[in-house]
Protein backbone atom coordinates (compact mmCIF):
# COMPACT_ATOMS: atom_id res chain seq x y z
CA UNK A 1 0.00 0.00 0.00
CA UNK A 2 1.54 3.25 -1.29
CA UNK A 3 0.92 6.75 1.22
CA UNK A 4 0.69 9.98 -0.72
CA UNK A 5 3.06 12.33 1.08
CA UNK A 6 2.67 15.73 0.75
CA UNK A 7 4.98 17.92 -0.99
CA UNK A 8 6.43 19.79 1.75
CA UNK A 9 6.89 16.71 3.51
CA UNK A 10 8.85 15.34 0.42
CA UNK A 11 10.91 17.95 -0.29
CA UNK A 12 12.61 17.15 3.29
CA UNK A 13 13.62 13.85 2.66
CA UNK A 14 16.77 12.32 1.67
CA UNK A 15 15.61 10.89 -1.76
CA UNK A 16 14.47 14.06 -2.91
CA UNK A 17 17.57 16.17 -2.21
CA UNK A 18 19.51 13.35 -4.21
CA UNK A 19 17.20 14.04 -7.16
CA UNK A 20 17.81 17.53 -6.94
CA UNK A 21 21.63 16.90 -7.09
CA UNK A 22 21.30 14.45 -9.83
CA UNK A 23 19.48 16.63 -11.76
CA UNK A 24 21.22 19.41 -11.34
CA UNK A 25 19.38 21.60 -10.22
CA UNK A 26 20.52 21.99 -7.11
CA UNK A 27 24.14 22.51 -6.01
CA UNK A 28 24.15 21.26 -1.86
CA UNK A 29 27.52 23.44 -1.43
CA UNK A 30 26.55 26.26 -2.67
CA UNK A 31 25.18 28.23 -0.18
CA UNK A 32 26.86 26.07 3.06
CA UNK A 33 30.68 26.22 1.65
CA UNK A 34 32.20 29.67 1.39
CA UNK A 35 33.50 30.66 -2.60
CA UNK A 36 35.04 33.18 -4.22
CA UNK A 37 35.72 33.97 -7.57
CA UNK A 38 39.16 33.91 -8.59
CA UNK A 39 41.58 37.04 -9.09
CA UNK A 40 43.11 37.56 -11.96
CA UNK A 41 47.02 37.06 -12.08
CA UNK A 42 48.42 40.27 -12.68
CA UNK A 43 52.34 41.30 -11.79
CA UNK A 44 53.79 44.86 -12.25
CA UNK A 45 56.73 44.55 -15.03
CA UNK A 46 59.43 45.62 -12.87
CA UNK A 47 58.64 42.38 -10.92
CA UNK A 48 58.66 40.80 -14.63
CA UNK A 49 61.71 41.93 -15.82
CA UNK A 50 62.97 41.32 -12.32
CA UNK A 51 62.25 37.71 -13.03
CA UNK A 52 63.47 36.94 -16.53
CA UNK A 53 66.95 38.38 -15.62
CA UNK A 54 67.10 35.93 -12.87
CA UNK A 55 66.04 33.47 -15.23
CA UNK A 56 68.38 34.40 -17.69
CA UNK A 57 71.16 34.30 -14.89
CA UNK A 58 70.07 30.50 -13.91
CA UNK A 59 70.55 29.47 -16.81
CA UNK A 60 73.26 30.84 -18.12
CA UNK A 61 75.01 29.17 -14.88
CA UNK A 62 73.32 26.12 -15.16
CA UNK A 63 74.37 25.51 -18.88
CA UNK A 64 77.77 27.24 -18.60
CA UNK A 65 79.56 24.28 -20.67
CA UNK A 66 82.81 26.09 -20.82
CA UNK A 67 83.43 26.73 -17.27
CA UNK A 68 81.49 24.09 -15.59
CA UNK A 69 83.01 21.22 -15.46
CA UNK A 70 80.51 18.99 -14.14
CA UNK A 71 78.32 19.21 -16.69
CA UNK A 72 80.58 18.68 -19.67
CA UNK A 73 82.00 15.56 -17.29
CA UNK A 74 78.27 14.76 -16.27
CA UNK A 75 76.92 14.75 -20.18
CA UNK A 76 80.07 12.87 -21.51
CA UNK A 77 79.52 10.10 -18.57
CA UNK A 78 75.78 9.81 -19.51
CA UNK A 79 76.33 9.35 -23.39
CA UNK A 80 78.57 6.12 -22.89
CA UNK A 81 76.18 5.28 -20.05
CA UNK A 82 73.45 5.45 -21.95
CA UNK A 83 74.84 3.21 -24.51
CA UNK A 84 76.83 0.80 -22.22
CA UNK A 85 73.13 0.12 -20.76
CA UNK A 86 71.60 -0.50 -24.15
CA UNK A 87 73.94 -3.09 -24.81
CA UNK A 88 74.27 -4.86 -21.72
CA UNK A 89 70.26 -4.81 -21.88
CA UNK A 90 70.98 -6.46 -25.24
CA UNK A 91 72.95 -8.69 -24.00
CA UNK A 92 70.90 -10.12 -21.42
CA UNK A 93 67.73 -10.26 -23.15
CA UNK A 94 69.62 -12.22 -26.37
CA UNK A 95 71.27 -14.82 -23.24
CA UNK A 96 67.71 -15.05 -21.80
CA UNK A 97 66.40 -16.11 -25.05
CA UNK A 98 68.96 -17.91 -26.08
CA UNK A 99 68.57 -20.38 -22.46
CA UNK A 100 64.59 -20.86 -24.06
CA UNK A 101 63.92 -24.53 -25.06
CA UNK A 102 63.67 -24.28 -28.77
CA UNK A 103 60.57 -23.76 -30.78
CA UNK A 104 58.05 -26.50 -31.65
CA UNK A 105 59.96 -29.15 -29.36
CA UNK A 106 57.76 -32.34 -28.08
CA UNK A 107 59.65 -31.84 -24.56
CA UNK A 108 59.18 -28.20 -23.77
CA UNK A 109 57.75 -27.50 -20.37
CA UNK A 110 54.59 -25.61 -22.46
CA UNK A 111 53.50 -29.21 -23.61
CA UNK A 112 52.03 -30.67 -20.31
CA UNK A 113 48.72 -32.15 -19.07
CA UNK A 114 47.17 -28.92 -18.91
CA UNK A 115 47.51 -28.05 -22.84
CA UNK A 116 46.66 -31.95 -23.31
CA UNK A 117 43.55 -31.67 -21.79
CA UNK A 118 42.34 -28.75 -23.69
CA UNK A 119 43.51 -30.12 -27.17
CA UNK A 120 42.11 -33.87 -26.04
CA UNK A 121 38.70 -32.82 -24.52
CA UNK A 122 38.34 -29.41 -25.41
CA UNK A 123 35.94 -30.56 -28.38
CA UNK A 124 33.60 -32.78 -26.21
CA UNK A 125 33.67 -30.09 -23.42
CA UNK A 126 32.82 -26.56 -25.03
CA UNK A 127 31.60 -27.62 -28.41
CA UNK A 128 34.35 -25.12 -30.07
CA UNK A 129 35.53 -26.17 -33.43
CA UNK A 130 38.65 -23.17 -32.56
CA UNK A 131 40.38 -24.46 -29.65
CA UNK A 132 42.07 -21.04 -29.31
CA UNK A 133 38.49 -19.53 -28.69
CA UNK A 134 37.04 -22.49 -26.38
CA UNK A 135 40.56 -21.79 -24.44
CA UNK A 136 39.97 -18.06 -23.65
CA UNK A 137 35.94 -18.05 -23.85
CA UNK A 138 35.25 -21.40 -21.96
CA UNK A 139 38.66 -22.51 -19.72
CA UNK A 140 39.72 -19.33 -19.20
CA UNK A 141 36.63 -16.70 -19.75
CA UNK A 142 37.42 -15.18 -16.29
CA UNK A 143 40.80 -13.35 -17.75
CA UNK A 144 38.39 -12.53 -20.84
CA UNK A 145 35.90 -10.70 -18.59
CA UNK A 146 38.84 -8.86 -17.03
CA UNK A 147 40.30 -7.75 -20.33
CA UNK A 148 37.16 -6.37 -21.41
CA UNK A 149 37.05 -4.28 -18.32
CA UNK A 150 40.55 -3.07 -19.10
CA UNK A 151 39.43 -1.97 -22.22
CA UNK A 152 36.32 -0.26 -20.76
CA UNK A 153 38.44 1.43 -17.91
CA UNK A 154 40.82 2.63 -20.40
CA UNK A 155 38.53 4.37 -22.48
CA UNK A 156 36.78 5.84 -19.13
CA UNK A 157 40.15 7.27 -18.34
CA UNK A 158 40.34 9.03 -21.95
CA UNK A 159 37.49 10.32 -21.77
CA UNK A 160 38.01 12.59 -18.31
CA UNK A 161 41.37 13.78 -19.91
CA UNK A 162 40.05 14.44 -22.72
CA UNK A 163 36.76 15.27 -22.41
CA UNK A 164 36.14 18.65 -24.20
CA UNK A 165 34.52 21.19 -22.08
CA UNK A 166 31.00 22.57 -23.54
CA UNK A 167 30.44 25.17 -20.69
CA UNK A 168 33.17 27.31 -22.05
CA UNK A 169 32.43 30.12 -24.32
CA UNK A 170 31.97 28.18 -27.57
CA UNK A 171 32.42 31.08 -30.44
CA UNK A 172 36.25 31.55 -28.87
CA UNK A 173 39.24 31.14 -31.13
CA UNK A 174 41.07 28.87 -29.37
CA UNK A 175 38.37 26.60 -28.99
CA UNK A 176 37.17 26.58 -32.98
CA UNK A 177 41.30 26.07 -33.40
CA UNK A 178 40.84 22.93 -31.00
CA UNK A 179 38.01 21.65 -32.98
CA UNK A 180 38.02 19.51 -36.42
CA UNK A 181 34.40 19.80 -36.98
CA UNK A 182 35.25 23.18 -38.40
CA UNK A 183 36.53 21.46 -41.39
CA UNK A 184 32.92 19.91 -42.24
CA UNK A 185 31.34 18.69 -44.47
CA UNK A 186 33.81 17.30 -45.88
CA UNK A 187 34.41 16.77 -49.83
CA UNK A 188 37.53 14.40 -50.30
CA UNK A 189 35.92 12.61 -53.30
CA UNK A 190 39.14 10.28 -53.62
CA UNK A 191 38.68 9.17 -49.98
CA UNK A 192 34.59 9.17 -49.97
CA UNK A 193 34.02 6.85 -53.32
CA UNK A 194 37.18 4.61 -51.52
CA UNK A 195 35.21 4.53 -48.48
CA UNK A 196 32.04 3.52 -49.82
CA UNK A 197 33.52 0.79 -51.38
CA UNK A 198 35.29 -0.85 -48.91
CA UNK A 199 32.96 0.22 -45.11
CA UNK A 200 30.64 -2.26 -45.69
CA UNK A 201 33.08 -5.45 -47.02
CA UNK A 202 35.19 -4.50 -43.38
CA UNK A 203 31.91 -4.51 -41.25
CA UNK A 204 30.40 -7.71 -42.65
CA UNK A 205 33.91 -9.39 -42.71
CA UNK A 206 34.30 -8.03 -39.18
CA UNK A 207 31.02 -9.58 -38.23
CA UNK A 208 31.85 -12.90 -39.97
CA UNK A 209 35.43 -13.27 -37.76
CA UNK A 210 32.87 -12.55 -34.46
CA UNK A 211 30.21 -14.92 -35.26
CA UNK A 212 32.59 -17.58 -36.87
CA UNK A 213 34.82 -17.46 -33.81
CA UNK A 214 34.10 -20.89 -32.50
CA UNK A 215 34.24 -22.24 -36.18
CA UNK A 216 37.84 -20.77 -37.43
CA UNK A 217 40.28 -18.13 -36.49
CA UNK A 218 39.00 -14.82 -35.29
CA UNK A 219 36.95 -14.14 -32.50
CA UNK A 220 35.57 -11.44 -30.58
CA UNK A 221 38.68 -9.07 -30.18
CA UNK A 222 39.61 -9.54 -33.61
CA UNK A 223 36.67 -9.07 -35.15
CA UNK A 224 36.06 -5.87 -32.59
CA UNK A 225 39.05 -3.82 -34.13
CA UNK A 226 38.28 -4.72 -37.38
CA UNK A 227 34.81 -2.82 -37.15
CA UNK A 228 36.11 -0.49 -35.19
CA UNK A 229 38.72 0.78 -37.92
CA UNK A 230 36.16 0.26 -40.34
CA UNK A 231 34.29 2.76 -38.15
CA UNK A 232 37.34 5.04 -38.27
CA UNK A 233 37.57 4.89 -42.00
CA UNK A 234 33.82 6.18 -42.57
CA UNK A 235 34.33 8.56 -40.09
CA UNK A 236 37.29 9.93 -41.55
CA UNK A 237 35.42 9.97 -45.22
CA UNK A 238 32.04 11.74 -44.47
CA UNK A 239 32.12 13.24 -40.70
CA UNK A 240 30.74 13.46 -37.89
CA UNK A 241 27.63 14.52 -39.02
CA UNK A 242 26.54 10.94 -40.45
CA UNK A 243 28.42 9.02 -37.63
CA UNK A 244 26.64 10.70 -35.09
CA UNK A 245 23.37 9.30 -36.87
CA UNK A 246 24.09 5.69 -35.39
CA UNK A 247 26.89 6.75 -33.01
CA UNK A 248 27.39 8.78 -29.98
CA UNK A 249 28.83 8.68 -26.29
CA UNK A 250 25.58 8.02 -24.99
CA UNK A 251 25.50 5.33 -27.04
CA UNK A 252 28.52 3.97 -26.21
CA UNK A 253 28.03 4.08 -22.68
CA UNK A 254 24.72 1.91 -22.97
CA UNK A 255 26.42 -0.39 -25.51
CA UNK A 256 29.23 -1.42 -23.89
CA UNK A 257 27.54 -1.36 -20.14
CA UNK A 258 25.16 -3.73 -21.98
CA UNK A 259 27.40 -6.41 -23.28
CA UNK A 260 29.57 -6.02 -20.28
CA UNK A 261 26.65 -6.95 -18.03
CA UNK A 262 25.11 -9.83 -20.47
CA UNK A 263 29.03 -11.24 -20.04
CA UNK A 264 29.10 -11.11 -17.05
CA UNK A 265 25.69 -12.44 -16.40
CA UNK A 266 26.36 -15.31 -18.99
CA UNK A 267 29.92 -16.27 -17.24
CA UNK A 268 28.32 -16.22 -14.06
CA UNK A 269 25.80 -18.15 -14.86
CA UNK A 270 28.06 -20.88 -16.28
CA UNK A 271 30.44 -20.39 -13.22
CA UNK A 272 27.76 -21.42 -10.55
CA UNK A 273 26.84 -24.35 -12.82
CA UNK A 274 30.51 -25.36 -13.35
CA UNK A 275 31.27 -24.70 -9.50
CA UNK A 276 27.90 -26.88 -8.29
CA UNK A 277 28.17 -29.14 -10.93
CA UNK A 278 24.77 -28.68 -12.18
CA UNK A 279 24.36 -29.54 -15.53
CA UNK A 280 23.94 -26.39 -17.93
CA UNK A 281 20.78 -26.24 -19.87
CA UNK A 282 22.46 -24.56 -22.90
CA UNK A 283 22.82 -27.49 -24.86
CA UNK A 284 26.10 -27.36 -26.78
CA UNK A 285 25.17 -28.18 -30.15
CA UNK A 286 26.94 -30.08 -32.91
CA UNK A 287 30.53 -28.98 -33.32
CA UNK A 288 31.04 -26.68 -36.73
CA UNK A 289 27.25 -25.57 -37.00
CA UNK A 290 27.25 -21.44 -36.20
CA UNK A 291 24.57 -22.33 -33.52
CA UNK A 292 26.98 -24.35 -31.55
CA UNK A 293 29.32 -24.11 -28.56
CA UNK A 294 27.08 -23.13 -25.42
CA UNK A 295 27.80 -19.99 -24.29
CA UNK A 296 30.36 -18.87 -26.67
CA UNK A 297 28.97 -17.02 -29.79
CA UNK A 298 26.76 -14.68 -27.04
CA UNK A 299 30.16 -13.89 -25.50
CA UNK A 300 32.18 -13.22 -28.72
CA UNK A 301 29.20 -11.07 -29.90
CA UNK A 302 29.45 -9.03 -26.29
CA UNK A 303 33.24 -9.03 -26.56
CA UNK A 304 33.49 -7.56 -30.00
CA UNK A 305 30.50 -5.11 -29.36
CA UNK A 306 33.25 -3.61 -26.36
CA UNK A 307 36.16 -3.90 -28.50
CA UNK A 308 34.52 -2.02 -31.51
CA UNK A 309 32.66 0.78 -29.61
CA UNK A 310 36.23 1.39 -27.84
CA UNK A 311 38.48 1.67 -30.79
CA UNK A 312 36.28 4.11 -32.07
CA UNK A 313 35.93 6.14 -29.12
CA UNK A 314 39.47 5.97 -28.45
CA UNK A 315 39.64 7.35 -32.07
CA UNK A 316 36.95 10.21 -31.44
CA UNK A 317 38.38 11.24 -28.48
CA UNK A 318 42.00 11.45 -29.70
CA UNK A 319 40.49 14.04 -32.25
CA UNK A 320 40.70 17.60 -31.76
CA UNK A 321 37.31 18.44 -30.28
CA UNK A 322 35.86 15.07 -28.84
CA UNK A 323 32.45 13.51 -28.78
CA UNK B 1 60.58 -21.11 -46.74
CA UNK B 2 63.51 -20.65 -44.33
CA UNK B 3 64.77 -18.24 -46.40
CA UNK B 4 61.88 -16.34 -46.63
CA UNK B 5 61.42 -16.54 -42.39
CA UNK B 6 64.91 -15.07 -42.26
CA UNK B 7 64.25 -12.07 -44.68
CA UNK B 8 60.95 -11.55 -42.43
CA UNK B 9 63.19 -11.46 -39.12
CA UNK B 10 66.31 -9.04 -40.70
CA UNK B 11 63.61 -6.78 -41.56
CA UNK B 12 62.21 -6.66 -38.31
CA UNK B 13 65.61 -6.10 -36.89
CA UNK B 14 66.19 -3.37 -39.50
CA UNK B 15 62.18 -2.01 -38.57
CA UNK B 16 63.48 -1.86 -34.85
CA UNK B 17 66.78 0.16 -35.07
CA UNK B 18 65.10 2.66 -37.88
CA UNK B 19 62.37 3.61 -35.60
CA UNK B 20 64.46 4.47 -32.87
CA UNK B 21 66.90 6.09 -35.29
CA UNK B 22 64.89 8.39 -37.70
CA UNK B 23 64.24 11.96 -36.88
CA UNK B 24 60.84 12.53 -38.44
CA UNK B 25 57.96 11.30 -35.96
CA UNK B 26 55.78 10.56 -38.90
CA UNK B 27 58.22 8.38 -40.73
CA UNK B 28 58.88 6.15 -37.05
CA UNK B 29 54.94 5.56 -37.18
CA UNK B 30 55.19 4.30 -40.60
CA UNK B 31 57.68 1.58 -40.46
CA UNK B 32 56.20 1.09 -37.16
CA UNK B 33 53.29 -0.16 -39.12
CA UNK B 34 55.64 -2.12 -41.63
CA UNK B 35 56.60 -4.12 -38.37
CA UNK B 36 52.91 -4.84 -37.36
CA UNK B 37 52.18 -6.02 -40.83
CA UNK B 38 55.42 -7.69 -40.90
CA UNK B 39 54.48 -9.43 -37.43
CA UNK B 40 51.28 -10.43 -38.28
CA UNK B 41 52.52 -12.33 -41.55
CA UNK B 42 55.39 -14.24 -39.25
CA UNK B 43 52.21 -14.98 -36.99
CA UNK B 44 50.63 -16.70 -39.99
CA UNK B 45 53.71 -18.68 -40.19
CA UNK B 46 54.26 -19.97 -37.40
CA UNK B 47 50.05 -21.16 -37.45
CA UNK B 48 48.29 -19.42 -35.06
CA UNK B 49 46.29 -17.29 -37.58
CA UNK B 50 44.09 -15.55 -34.73
CA UNK B 51 46.79 -13.63 -33.67
CA UNK B 52 47.65 -12.43 -37.25
CA UNK B 53 44.06 -11.02 -37.74
CA UNK B 54 43.95 -9.16 -34.30
CA UNK B 55 47.61 -8.03 -34.43
CA UNK B 56 47.25 -6.98 -38.31
CA UNK B 57 43.58 -4.89 -36.94
CA UNK B 58 45.15 -3.74 -34.13
CA UNK B 59 49.04 -3.10 -34.40
CA UNK B 60 49.06 -2.38 -38.05
CA UNK B 61 45.51 -0.15 -38.20
CA UNK B 62 44.35 1.49 -35.15
CA UNK B 63 47.61 1.79 -33.10
CA UNK B 64 48.80 4.04 -35.70
CA UNK B 65 45.95 5.87 -36.37
CA UNK B 66 45.72 6.71 -32.66
CA UNK B 67 49.54 7.69 -32.98
CA UNK B 68 48.59 9.71 -36.40
CA UNK B 69 45.55 11.73 -34.73
CA UNK B 70 48.24 12.01 -31.25
CA UNK B 71 50.70 13.59 -33.33
CA UNK B 72 47.96 15.98 -35.46
CA UNK B 73 46.77 16.74 -31.48
CA UNK B 74 50.43 18.25 -30.73
CA UNK B 75 51.03 19.77 -33.86
CA UNK B 76 53.78 17.85 -34.66
CA UNK B 77 52.95 17.10 -38.33
CA UNK B 78 50.97 20.50 -39.79
CA UNK B 79 50.19 21.08 -43.01
CA UNK B 80 51.36 24.13 -44.76
CA UNK B 81 48.89 25.75 -46.31
CA UNK B 82 50.98 27.79 -48.49
CA UNK B 83 53.02 24.31 -49.56
CA UNK B 84 50.08 22.95 -50.40
CA UNK B 85 49.18 25.50 -53.07
CA UNK B 86 52.38 25.77 -54.46
CA UNK B 87 52.35 22.09 -55.28
CA UNK B 88 48.91 22.41 -56.68
CA UNK B 89 50.10 24.77 -59.04
CA UNK B 90 53.10 22.85 -59.66
CA UNK B 91 50.93 19.47 -60.83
Amino acid sequence: MSVKVPEEKYKKTRSYRFRQWLDGTKDPYLDTVEMKPQEVFQEDEVVVEKRKEEKKEMLRRVYDVEHNAKIRVFRRVYRIVSVLFCISLVFVLLTAVSHMPQFGNADNPVNNEVSERYIESGLQETGAVNIVTGMILDYRAFDTLGESHVLFIATCTVLILLRSDKKKGKDSIADMEANDRIYEPKNDIILQTVARILVPPILIFGIYIILGGHLGPGGGFSGGAVIGAGLILYLNAFGFAKTERFFTAKMYKWMSFGALACYALAKSYSFYTGANHIESVIPLGTPGAILSSGLILLLNICVGIVVAGTMYTFYVMFRKGGY
Amino acid sequence: MELFRIILLGFLVVCAISVSLSRKLLNSILIYMSYSLVVSVIWILLESPDLAITEAAVGAGITSVLFFVTLKKIHAIQEKEGEDKDERKSS
